[in-house]
């Protein structure tokens, strides 16, 4: 059979009118709706005095109310409902990017300016000259940098082998349903709630006890910040070796291999990628903490690489801190304290670009 | 060389948790023969057929009571280690399950891998290729043996789960529907491999395709249950032929002619 065949069949029916069809719009409505509308907009506030938030709050109340009816009168109450909740998602969306969109302008677009190598490679402190009598304090972020990777590295290397090791017990080992395993869910669930300050409180009594008066030092911050990490390391691993089919174990097992080496070489090595994302949320969470840190490691203008004693400053802190005690100088002050808000975000950054590059790595070979 | 062995089963009896799930199972199979399952769905099959290397023991709440004899060894005597036992009967499964973080050559080396034995890179090499070969998948793999197993189609990658299980040379080798998510040119393939390896394993087969039943199976057992909520038994035992031209049982004669079920 040749499409010529077909055609002249086609040719020699009657047209007829296709019951299937129903009203439609022209295809780019949605798009001249939303010009309509912001036009329309523009021109109310004009008479009642234009701004820029109210034109744009205007508009799309306008767009969502116009596409309604125009497609409940040209189409159907389904296809108008269809349209108008789109929009909604669409709208939804937009105003949760803003504040996201805005924030990260405002700390690069004020830290830029300070950052160059000397914020970056000399911590703050003050040099005076003899000849003139003149104190002029230099801010640098050394510190601060350092303390942060300090803290929040020992704070991870306490929490992801408790985390994971803990997962791995209540996905592995515990029974459904054992009282064991349902207490470890239930604190853990608890400790999620926990607010971050009152883990620096437990932190600083913790080291006050134990080391006495002025405890504050790095390794107690670090402490502060595993009893938030830990909770949010053992819930998405929790989840990810939940992921882990259970036929792979089986097939280990019927392999004769032991329970451990199935969880180390089959379980924890399939769901890797998964557990270095958890890992990697955790950190950016907790990375970020200022008032734990505040209270358990105090803070301090002085370069100190030893988390055992003494004040540690973390870019958080000093962020706080420039703020809330500026020096004589207010507007520099302030300055180094966007230019520390900048290093936070790219230290996050380049965290989570290692974290893909390493859950990339491991990731199932199929699904490359 | 594997040394095929006899296996034994007398009155098993299987629970979950309290539940009585397979009662009564007495059975002998004999070394370098096939011996086929049969049965509706939910009967025990696979349960029972699980007992016989020790895996209901992963579903919390199953054990046994009852003797399983390899070579006169008791699978369920005190002291015995899982882990030896399924060394020596290995396990395909109904679904391919190739190790996804795996290359076709490591998947089949895993069983040794795993077990954390070290094996000189030529060892290796030859045991990939024979146990390849054994599962008759050499040909088709030889030349991508790096990419991973889950690259392979549905049944090249059941033969990988065959080469895998063989590669640690078990006596006795335990299917559970091994085709039964394969096309017709692959059950064929596996068919194939089973008539082979009967040569050299004792080899239990569960399935629901009966015309596989009588081609590749020497005994065939035809399990029942009475309702739901009632423990499965062992309905007749016998050679395939008997079973499928002149069973005993009425019920296997409703069973098999397609009566029920």
């Amino acid at each position: 059979m040749s499409t010529g065949t077909i055609g002249k069949r086609g040719a020699a029916r009657r047209p007829q009118a296709n019951s299937l069809t129903s009203g439609q719009l022209p295809r780019f409505f949605e798009l001249y709706a939303l010009a309509g509308s912001l036009f329309v907009a523009a021109g109310l506030l004009a008479i009642m005095g234009f701004n820029v938030v109210g034109w744009l709050v205007a508009s799309a109340i306008l767009y969502l109310v116009s596409l309604g009816a125009f497609s409940s009168i040209v189409e159907n109450r389904r296809r108008a409902t269809d349209r108008v909740v789109r929009g909604l998602v669409i709208v939804a969306f937009l105003l949760a990017v803003i504040p996201l969109v805005s924030t990260l302008w405002e700390v690069v677009s004020r830290g830029i300016p300070a950052l160059d190598w000397d914020f970056i490679s000399t911590s703050s402190g003050a040099t005076f000259d003899p000849s003139t009598l003149k104190v002029t304090v230099r801010y640098g972020a050394l510190q601060s940098i350092v303390g942060t990777l300090i803290i929040t590295g020992i704070a991870a290397v306490i929490s992801i082998p408790i985390g994971i090791l803990t997962a791995v017990y209540l996905v592995e080992y515990a029974r459904p349903g054992n009282w064991m395993a349902r207490t470890v869910t239930f604190l853990v669930d608890v400790m999620t709630g926990i607010p971050s300050i009152v883990a620096g409180l437990f932190a600083f009594s913790l080291f006050s006890i134990l080391v006495g008066p002025k405890a504050f030092s790095g390794f107690s911050a670090s402490v502060a910040l595993s009893v938030l990490m830990i909770p949010i390391v053992v819930r998405s691993s929790e989840e990810m070796l939940k992921l882990v089919p259970q036929e792979l174990r089986e097939a280990s097992y019927a392999l004769g291999v032991s329970r451990f080496s199935t969880i180390t070489k089959v379980v924890l090595r399939t769901a890797v990628a998964g557990l270095v994302t958890g890992v990697m949320l955790a950190i950016a969470r907790v990375i970020g903490e200022t008032a734990p840190i505040f209270i358990a490691a105090s803070f301090s203008n002085n370069f100190n690489a030893d988390p055992f004693h003494d004040p540690m400053n973390t870019l958080a802190v000093q962020i706080y801190a420039a703020f809330k005690f500026p020096g004589q100088d207010v507007a520099q002050s302030f300055q180094s304290a966007w230019g520390a808000a900048v290093l936070l975000v790219i230290l996050v950054v380049i965290l989570n670009l290692i974290a893909r590059l390493v859950a990339r790595f491991f990731a199932p070979r199929g699904l490359r | 060389m594997p040394v095929s062995k006899r296996i034994e089963v007398n009155d098993l009896n299987v629970y979950y948790g309290d539940f009585l799930a397979v009662e009564g199972v007495s059975m002998t199979i004999e070394p370098r023969t096939v011996t086929a399952f049969i049965g509706p769905s939910g009967c025990g099959k696979s349960t029972f057929l699980r007992t016989l290397n020790r895996m209901h023991e992963v579903i919390p709440g199953a054990h046994v009571r009852g003797e399983v004899l390899i070579d006169g060894n008791d699978l369920y005597g005190p002291g015995v280690d899982p882990v030896l036992v399924r060394r020596q009967v290995g396990m395909v499964f109904q679904r391919p399950n190739p190790f996804p973080t795996m290359s076709i050559a490591d998947n089949v080396l895993a069983g040794v891998r795993l077990n954390n034995r070290r094996m000189p890179k030529s060892d290796a090499d030859d045991l990939v290729e024979t146990s390849l070969q054994g599962a008759n998948l050499w040909n088709e793999v030889k030349d991508r043996l790096h990419l991973p197993g889950s690259s392979l189609s549905g049944g090249q990658q059941q033969r990988l789960c065959i080469a895998r299980a063989i590669a640690v040379s078990p006596d006795v080798l335990l299917m559970d529907e091994p085709c039964s998510a394969l096309d017709p040119i692959s059950t064929l393939a596996i068919e194939d491999l089973i008539e082979e390896l009967k040569q050299e394993y004792t080899i239990v087969i569960v399935t629901h395709n009966m015309q596989q039943a009588t081609r590749v199976s020497d005994k065939t057992a035809f399990f029942n249950i009475a309702g739901t909520g009632k423990p499965g038994k062992l309905i007749e035992y016998d050679t395939t032929s008997t079973i499928f031209t002149n069973p005993n049982v009425q019920a296997t004669e409703d069973y098999v002619s397609g009566k029920f079920g």
